[in-house]
């Protein structure tokens, strides 16, 4: 039942206007991994990743040229519907952004949306997000309470699991766990691992240590370019590039 | 000057002018009531007027306004929201935005009488409606529209745009996110504008009797294109046409009327409103 994706990036570019913020990056991602992308603030990081899902479709300013393959397609193909390619690849944001309603809602608005009418079904699916989320021993009775009611982490765990329920092959996750205390971002990193052998998974960090924790391979932008993209182990502990070692040591950035 | 004396006669200021606006609403009120209250009666809200106005009730007139209100409603409402909608979510031009800004703060200043005259011009006149309730209702509404178009506007930039990406991000069209997310969330917002927008209806008295308010008819009007009778003109020809020691407490009756009507709607909106605040607070 679930597929998993590698995804590959040919010669992407993004303009915002006049700023170019994303310059020629071409990489592969591969499948059943956990792929970080770190740089420090302004280096096209989010940007990147919101261009795996075409999010950077909202933004009236921004063009965007290069094609990224998932599955074989190019998702920047014209014929491409962006509904579809949404639905294949979730995304969690930095904010936790539940949707003021229940619990319950939360996770049933995506299957609705997507066709699922009948109750059973979405009980049955909003139990399995929230299992797979690790959050459903924690809200199990109170499913229809509103999303607002928990912690922020709870409320981010939630976020995954809203994702969950529309049964991507690729979650993004944009600075998850930048809103969070340490220990609710040390349930969403285990989260994470146990998540990706079932998924592939993209996750924008600033905090090196998190990349180092749960990432197989890691990539360093800077000023809108790809500087290097390696294993983890590889660029932490020896990196072919000075701007990478730089930065991994904290002497920029 | 020593720094506790300032900061009290500031407070003070503010507490005056407070207090100045909480006491002219106070007055109005009063005086509405002390000289209304007596004409009230379920006679007078259910009989037409009788003996040149000095006796009788004002049912057509109630009924007339009501009439207006419901034709708003049903013109202008679905009109205003869905333009602000579209000028918020589906226009991306940046300079048309602005455009629609101007043109819609614009439309708000324009005097009421100046609808009026467009009304009479265009729908009495032009497409020859003749003065009649469906001339007056299509005015009101390019009245209130730009009033609904502004409040509906600011409750949806008021939206966090994290949850329009939560929805886009789930594979939503721009449409169901509207429908499901933006719209429900906008609703306290926008009914706040709604109702504004009726009590304004109700209360407007230039561009009506431009367009089709009678000052007396014997029936009550039977379609879309009979004249029509409505409080604001009634208190207005009243108070100028008659001699007030005979149609006083008429007079006072009908401004009660009207009043309690506007805020018998404004209380049903914020009723809606907190319900709704409730179901979707973020």
């Amino acid at each position: 039942m679930i597929k998993v994706t590698d995804i590959t990036v040919n010669q992407l570019n993004v303009h915002f206007d006049k700023a170019h913020a994303l310059k020629d990056v071409s990489m592969k991602i591969g499948k059943n991994k956990i792929t970080a992308i770190i740089g420090p603030s302004g280096c096209g990081k989010s940007t990147f990743i919101r261009c795996i899902n075409r999010m950077n479709d909202l933004i009236p300013s921004a063009r965007v040229t290069g094609d990224v393959h998932v599955d074989g397609t190019n998702i920047y193909d014209p014929r491409v519907d962006v509904t579809d390619i949404r639905k294949k690849i979730g995304m969690v944001f930095q904010k936790p952004n539940p949707f003021p309603k229940t619990i319950f809602e939360n996770i049933a608005y995506a299957p609705r949306i997507h066709g699922t009418r009948r109750k059973e079904d979405l009980n049955r699916i909003v139990e399995r997000s929230l299992r797979r989320a690790a959050l459903w021993e924690e809200v199990k009775d109170r499913l229809n309470k509103s999303a607002y009611d928990l912690s922020g982490g709870q409320q981010q765990r939630l976020c995954i699991a809203r994702t969950l329920a529309i049964e991507p092959e690729i979650i993004l996750f944009d600075e998850p766990c930048s809103a969070l205390d340490p220990i609710a971002t040390a349930k969403i990193e285990d989260l994470l691992i146990d998540l990706k052998k079932d998924y592939t998974v993209v996750i924008v960090t600033h905090n090196m240590q998190q990349a180092a924790r749960v990432a197989d391979c890691t990539a360093f932008f800077y000023l809108g370019e790809l500087i290097e993209y390696g294993s983890t182990r590889d660029l932490f502990e020896k990196p072919e590039k000075d701007l990478t070692e730089q930065y991994i040591t904290g002497r920029m950035g | 000057m020593n720094r506790k004396l300032k900061q009290n006669i500031y407070f003070g200021l503010f507490r005056i002018s407070g207090w100045m606006v909480v006491a002219a609403i106070a007055v109005l009120i009063g005086y509405l009531v002390f000289y209304g209250i007596g004409a009230i009666s379920w006679e007078f809200l259910t009989q037409a007027p009788r003996v040149g106005m000095s006796q009788g009730g004002i049912f057509p007139q109630i009924l007339g306004t009501i009439y207006l209100m419901v034709l708003v409603l049903i013109i202008s409402i679905p009109i205003g929201i869905l333009s602000a909608v579209y000028l918020v979510e589906y226009q991306k031009n940046r300079f048309m935005k602005g455009v629609w800004r101007v043109v819609v703060h614009n439309l708000a200043g324009v005097p009421s009488v100046v609808y009026g005259l467009l009304g009479l011009g265009l729908f009495v006149l032009l497409l020859d409606m003749g003065a009649s309730l469906i001339a007056a209702g299509l005015t009101l509404s390019i009245l209130v529209l730009p009033i609904i178009i502004a409040s509906t506007r600011e409750a949806l930039i008021a939206i966090p745009p994290s949850l329009r990406e939560a929805s886009m991000a789930l594979g939503a069209t721009k449409w169901q996110t509207v429908r499901h997310h933006i719209l429900p969330y906008a609703m306290p917002g926008i009914l706040t504008g709604v109702i504004l927008s009726l009590s304004r209806a109700a209360g407007e008295t230039a561009p009506i009797i431009l367009v089709g308010a009678a000052f007396y008819m014997p029936n009550l009007p039977d379609s879309l294109f009979s004249a029509f009778q409505a409080l604001p003109y009634h208190i207005y020809a009243l108070a100028t046409q008659t001699r007030i020691a005979l149609t006083g407490p008429n007079l006072f009756g009908s401004a009660l009327v009207l009043l309690m009507l506007v805020v018998g709607m404004n209380l049903v909106a914020i009723m809606l409103r907190n319900k709704y605040r409730k179901k979707y607070r973020w």
